[in-house]
């Protein structure tokens, strides 16, 4: 019988199993406890949030125009169209005004190698509840000065509540809701 | 940084005393972290096979069926639901300590890269699956997390379009929307189960599952806290509103807040700074790699007793070169040995009884050979000015014996208790010595994960090579301690040294005049 010194195969005593069951329990109250506890606040109490979103295809950067005969006679006859379109796309710029005031101004650009796909933009702004007066302007053609669409409107804003300004040309341009 | 981390785990032993002393080595959790991580993943798939019988896994009916759980007869669905949840709470944090334990004692280096490097990804897997489970329960806190995760991955310029604008309203989250929560919930869980093969793949017998007692102790545990504090769904999702009041879990999704509370870019330059080092760490500088074990094919007999033994798989056999059928010959994989030395000590031609004059075994370590090891015992014996002389075989990685020198105390520390041949014992016995005394690291605390393990059982006669039954066992004493517990090697060494002067003087001649009061003055005061 070899003997064991300093070793587990002793029995362990009371003050070990009150040690075991202490240390148990401090890993149950770890998991217990920070499984739900400090409750998170996400949004300040009188505060609401205005989601700036859309993905749209903006138009082409420039005019399709006629090709000429000579232009025409260069390519291969399986690809003679009589209108060249440029493929790439106009970036697409939104500004909102919250109360008179610059609340956000970003522009997407197409997405794609051509330039050719929509631009599209996700942007979270956190704003004071209440009444506001709203202006969102956009532009999706570079060969217009100034914005191509524009809606103004006076929102009523509750605490946590969610405001999506996004864009649809089906459903008349930008939308609030 | 080496020595931060020197310093770190002095205090990480200390905590593992702490630990000791309520569990005992063997069944201190601390020593069992990535087996008691595996009996959580066992816990999460028993119980998460049962929710996902149950869930509805439509954006209309998910939280209707999770809330329905608790409606379950006995409130199993209820009671399932919570160990699920806090079985993944205990799995991230026992994660956690085990990176960083095996960090602390440099288990990152050498041979262990493998393990270290595939490892770190199952961190990410983890996460990706737990926070995944959370959209599962279109509740305000799935809602939370999918956005908060949504608006986090689309500051990485990859997608052509914000993944944030799939929760813009309530008809944007449709039931194919599910099907990908669904997956990443459990398709990244599966894909964490099988990298978990390749973590644990060069390990011998991987524990991949706690000693049963803890087990048990563990799942009753975690049963137990999921009856007294059950998880309850928050109000359903509500895409018109900010989440209010969130009773957040900080162990699961702590990177939501992180998130808005720095910003997004932020956050991921930490993810990533933590992952890459992690991934570095392994091609730092190091320390030059100590000598591995060489095969000696002349005193090889093929006998597999070191290629069961190898914790780490770092020994094959192939056909012995002398030709003869069925011989076979062991093959040492470099960059898989440890250089513990357990084959050493597991080889049958490491007996000190040979004669023949220089010692040469099957397998050895070119650092420490058997053949040194007889003739430094030799020579220890030889100058102990003691009647009653003990010999301490200690280990590199435990308490250091060489601290216990002494007239009648000759310590010898080899590279890991499992390098001891058993036969060494009753050779120094027979040599001269009163009594022999082993020690090493603690139970379940193996720098080599099962030389202890192995040295124990052979000493026990429960493993090859087994220690001849001994005409005085109690001549011999074990003592498997932590590093750090130099009081009870010191008090095994005095139990024996008592125990010795009950027992007649060692028969073998004495090779050095004794020294007056050594022994009555070592046996009164240790």
């Amino acid at each position: 019988m070899v003997e064991h010194a300093a070793t587990t195969h002793r029995p362990l005593g009371v003050a070990a199993w009150t040690g075991q069951a202490l240390l148990f329990a401090a890993f149950a109250v770890v998991i217990g406890v920070f499984s739900r506890w400090p409750v998170y606040h996400h949004l300040g109490p009188d505060q609401a949030v205005i989601k700036v979103s859309f993905a749209h295809t903006g138009k082409p950067v420039a005019d399709c125009r006629p090709l000429s005969a000579e232009e025409l006679a260069k390519l291969p006859p399986n690809m003679r169209a009589p209108v060249r379109c440029p493929r790439e796309r106009s970036p697409v710029t939104m500004e909102v005004d919250l109360g008179g005031k610059p609340l956000l101004r970003r522009t997407a650009n197409p997405s794609g190698l051509s330039r050719d796909g929509a631009s599209s933009m996700y942007q979270r702004v956190q704003v004071p509840a209440g009444e506001q007066h709203l202006v969102v302007r956009m532009n999706d053609d570079v060969r217009q000065a100034g914005f191509t669409h524009q809606r103004e409107a006076t929102v009523t804003l509750r605490p946590a509540q969610i405001l999506v300004i996004d864009f649809d040309a089906e459903q008349g341009g930008i939308t609030l809701r | 940084m080496p020595a931060a981390r020197q310093r770190a785990l002095l205090g990480w032993r200390r905590v593992e005393a702490l630990f000791d002393a309520a569990f005992g080595s063997r069944l201190n959790p601390l020593r069992h972290l990535g087996a008691l991580g595996f009996l959580c993943l066992w816990l999460l798939a028993v119980s998460g096979i049962y929710l996902y019988a149950l869930l509805d896994t439509s954006a209309a009916g998910a939280y209707r069926s999770i809330h329905g759980l608790a409606q379950q007869p006995w409130y199993l669905g209820g009671w399932l639901r919570s160990l699920h949840r806090y079985a993944a709470d205990a799995f991230v944090l026992l994660m956690a300590l085990h990176l960083l334990r095996e960090w602390l004692h440099g288990h990152y280096q050498g041979m262990r890269r493998f393990s270290w490097l595939t490892g770190v990804p199952l961190i990410v897997f983890a996460f990706i699956s737990a926070i995944g489970g959370f959209w599962l329960n279109w509740d305000q806190l799935g809602q939370f997390s999918a956005i908060a995760t949504a608006e986090w991955l689309d500051a990485l310029p990859l997608l052509g379009a914000p993944l944030a604008r799939n929760f813009l309203g309530a008809s944007a989250v449709s039931d194919r929307l599910f099907s990908l929560f669904v997956f990443v919930h459990i398709g990244v869980a599966l894909l964490m189960v099988f990298g978990l093969w390749f973590h644990v793949q060069r390990l011998t017998r991987a524990a991949v599952f706690p000693p049963r007692s803890l087990a048990l102790a563990s799942a009753a545990l975690l049963c137990a806290l999921a009856l007294a504090a059950p998880v309850v769904s928050h109000p359903p999702a509500d895409l018109a509103v900010v989440p209010g009041v969130l009773a957040l879990d900080w162990i699961l999704l702590f990177v939501h807040p992180l998130t808005y509370a720095s910003s997004a870019g932020a956050v991921w330059w930490g993810v990533a700074a933590v992952l890459g080092l992690l991934l570095l760490l392994p091609f730092l500088p190091q320390p030059a790699r100590a000598a591995v074990a060489v095969v000696d094919a002349a005193n090889c007999n093929g006998c597999r007793r070191c290629f069961a033994d190898c914790p780490y798989a770092a020994i094959t056999m192939v056909p012995h070169p002398n030709g003869r059928r069925g011989r076979e010959l062991a093959l040492v994989d470099a960059d898989l040995c440890a250089s513990c030395g357990i084959c050493a000590g597991a080889c049958p031609s490491s007996t000190p009884f040979r004669s023949v004059a220089e010692l040469v075994t099957g397998i050895d370590m070119p650092q420490l050979t058997v053949g040194t090891l007889r003739r430094r015992l030799q020579q220890a014996l030889s100058a102990l000015r003691s009647e009653r002389p003990i010999v301490i075989f200690g280990c590199d990685h435990g308490v250091r014996v060489e601290t216990l020198a002494g007239c009648d105390v000759a310590p010898l520390s080899l590279l890991c208790a499992g390098m001891l041949p058993p036969s060494f014992v009753d050779y120094a016995l027979r040599d001269g010595a009163a009594g022999v005394l082993v020690s090493g690291c603690a139970e379940a605390g193996c720098e080599f994960r099962l030389g202890q393990r192995w040295a124990a059982q052979r000493l026990v006669g429960q493993r090859e090579p087994r220690l001849r039954k001994l005409d005085e066992p109690e001549r011999l004493a074990v003592a498997w301690t932590d590093a750090a517990d130099l009081p009870s090697l010191r008090a095994a060494l005095q139990q024996l040294r008592q125990r010795l002067h009950t027992l007649p003087r060692p028969a073998a001649p004495l090779r050095a005049p004794p020294q007056p009061g050594c022994d009555a003055s070592r046996a009164r005061h240790g």
